[in-house]
């Protein structure tokens, strides 16, 4: 069985066209793997043997000389928030326990198409919504590099299993930083696109002016050339943007022409002086290899996380209403009445941290505090928009740190909504703002654990984030 | 704007769902926790700005009016929890006098 030690998805591809090995073995050595990480539970579902039987497709195809795909023999895992044709999708909820998917999401017939290799669903955070992965209906996952810890949410198994090696790289998805969050609580490089960048189509709505699918690897270069598959438009969703897709893998940029914009807003008292100096550091090796940092105001940030935790509950509450135990997932027993088959299947199929945000949606959309609440969150985050579209007329990214802590203990932020909420403030208003953002590792805090580097773009820059991203994985290897 | 007890009940109502009386209780506090957090919104002067609720610059996308296939009747009822024929079965609806 050859190690899992591939530098790079190119590395990989290399050794499967010179048939050093081969899709087979490479995919059993991916699900040995999962199996003996299991303990993690970043996986919800693993497909071992119809992953087997397509390596060996593959390996067929390659043998009798057809062209391959761009992503020939990748092995990727899927967030279980994503719908693959006839398997299982629950969003880590009770309530879908049992639901399969009758159609393959945009993304995954994307990735099909260009010979990917799909090893499995990944744990999360109960519809997405939490920021430690604490939610799941099907228990908590650990953090690889520190087992005690949270691996982030809301897409943690999916940056488990790129950071435990179970898959070369995932896909997640990002409402408020729950790709580029989990990224950075893993060491492992985590992108969210433009808002439109990439179809919706067959992802399982949690907040629909906010979700964007994501993706996690090791390393820019893998990370970008798995979005270029995936993104473009798509007649199944009228919000997915018909703007051209880049050649994300092959962009390089000349430093000395970057204008990386420092907000004073990111370095305040609420981010940990470690974290601040690891960060700093990144910075200043890109100044020292010719760019120039400006610093900027993004002087609606301390608003963004209130705007979030009304907009996004507000649109997850009328997303969620669909889930009513008439045409699918859990349906109490034995109900009364149809209001009763409503409430019971509701309440016994949602867990604590989905019923906490459908009620508080449902209570700032409720008549008398719509406007108190929603119109004026709608109206701010318009301000919190252009904050980061007038700063881009000034500079060409902007930098960061991605989370304000560490890693914490599993257990410590459950029982305090809050606390857990500010964990994003960094990565919430980026999602307000729609513009693309991606987690880099940025070394490590006092505690030697890990610290994620955020750069953020302009509307549809994305290649010039993976150029940049890509000078930032030179200073790490050294 | 402090939510009470009696608020969550409605919004419980509202939202068909059902809580016990300590996690109602828990819910009350968790609301107004995160409810006081958002009261900083306030602050700003908000008198003329448009609310922003569409976050792509496309609108109106149209499409051919061309039948395609969609899904199946047996697909659609495939993950019904209960169902008849070629329809979803739910606790009756109207009362029979």
């Amino acid at each position: 069985m050859p190690e899992l030690s591939f530098a790079s998805y190119p590395d990989l591809r290399e050794q499967l066209l010179s048939k050093q090995t081969t899709c087979e073995a490479v995919t059993a050595a991916y699900l040995a793997r999962i199996q003996s990480k299991k303990h993690l539970n970043a996986f919800i579902t693993v497909f071992a043997e119809k992953a087997l039987v397509r390596a060996k497709e593959l390996d067929a195809k390659l043998a009798s000389g057809k062209t391959i795909g761009k992503l020939f023999g990748l092995p990727i895992a899927i967030k279980d928030v994503i719908a693959i044709k006839d398997e299982r999708l629950t969003c880590g909820s009770k309530i879908l326990s049992n639901f399969t998917s009758v159609y393959d999401a945009t993304v995954i017939t994307r990735l099909v198409a260009e010979d990917a290799i799909i090893l499995g669903k990944t744990n999360m955070d109960e519809f997405a919504m939490g920021s430690s992965n604490e939610n799941s209906f099907f228990g908590a996952v650990k953090n690889p590099l520190d087992e005690t810890r949270v691996p982030g949410g809301s897409s943690g198994g999916s940056a488990v299993a790129v950071a435990a090696d179970c898959a070369m790289v995932s896909l997640g998805t990002d409402t408020g930083g729950s790709v580029r969050q989990p990224a950075s609580f893993c060491g492992v490089v985590g992108v969210k696109p433009t808002y439109g960048r990439v179809s919706r189509y067959g992802l399982v709505a949690f907040a629909s002016s906010f979700d964007q699918i994501g993706v996690f690897a090791k390393n820019a270069g893998d990370a970008a050339l798995v979005l270029q598959v995936i993104a473009g438009e798509d007649k199944c969703d009228s919000t997915s943007s018909d703007k051209p897709v880049g050649d994300y893998a092959a962009a390089s940029i000349d430093l000395s022409n970057l204008r990386v914009g420092v907000p004073k807003e990111f370095f305040t008292d609420a981010l940990a002086p470690d974290i601040a100096a690891a960060v700093n550091t990144k910075l200043e090796f890109l100044k020292s290899r010719g760019a120039t940092l400006v610093p900027v105001s993004l002087p609606h940030s301390e608003h963004a996380l209130a705007v979030y935790y009304i907009l996004a509950p507000a649109e997850a509450s009328a997303n969620l209403a669909r889930f009513d135990g008439a045409r699918y997932g859990y349906r109490a027993a034995d109900v009364k009445d149809l209001t009763d088959m409503y409430v019971r299947s509701r309440s016994e199929g949602f867990g604590a941290e989905v019923k906490r945000r459908i009620m508080l949606g449902t209570y700032v959309l409720s008549s008398g505090y719509y406007d108190a609440y929603y119109r004026k969150a709608q109206q701010v985050r318009r301000l919190v928009r252009e904050d980061y579209l007038k700063a881009f007329e000034q500079v060409d990214v902007i930098a960061g740190p991605t989370s304000p802590i560490a890693p914490f203990k599993l257990g410590e932020k459950v029982d305090d909504p809050l606390a857990m909420y500010l964990a994003d403030i960094y990565t919430v208003p980026i999602n307000l703002a729609g513009v693309p953002a991606i987690s880099v590792p940025a070394g490590v805090d006092k505690q030697g654990l890990p610290v994620g580097l955020q750069l953020i773009g302009n509307l549809f820059d994305e290649s010039r984030l993976f150029a940049v991203a890509k000078i930032l994985e030179q200073s790490e290897m050294k | 704007m402090a939510v009470t007890k009696q608020d969550v009940d409605y919004i419980a109502v509202l939202a068909r769902l059902a809580f016990t009386d300590a996690e109602k209780e828990k819910l009350t506090d968790e609301m107004n926790s995160v409810l006081g957090y958002m009261e900083k919104l306030n602050s700003l002067d908000t008198t003329g700005i448009e609310p922003l609720s569409n976050m792509n610059d496309r609108t109106n996308v149209f499409r051919p009016d061309e039948i395609i296939p969609s899904i199946s009747n047996s697909d659609a009822l495939r993950n019904a929890p209960d169902k008849q024929d070629r329809f979803f079965k739910v606790p009756k609806v109207i009362e029979q006098k």
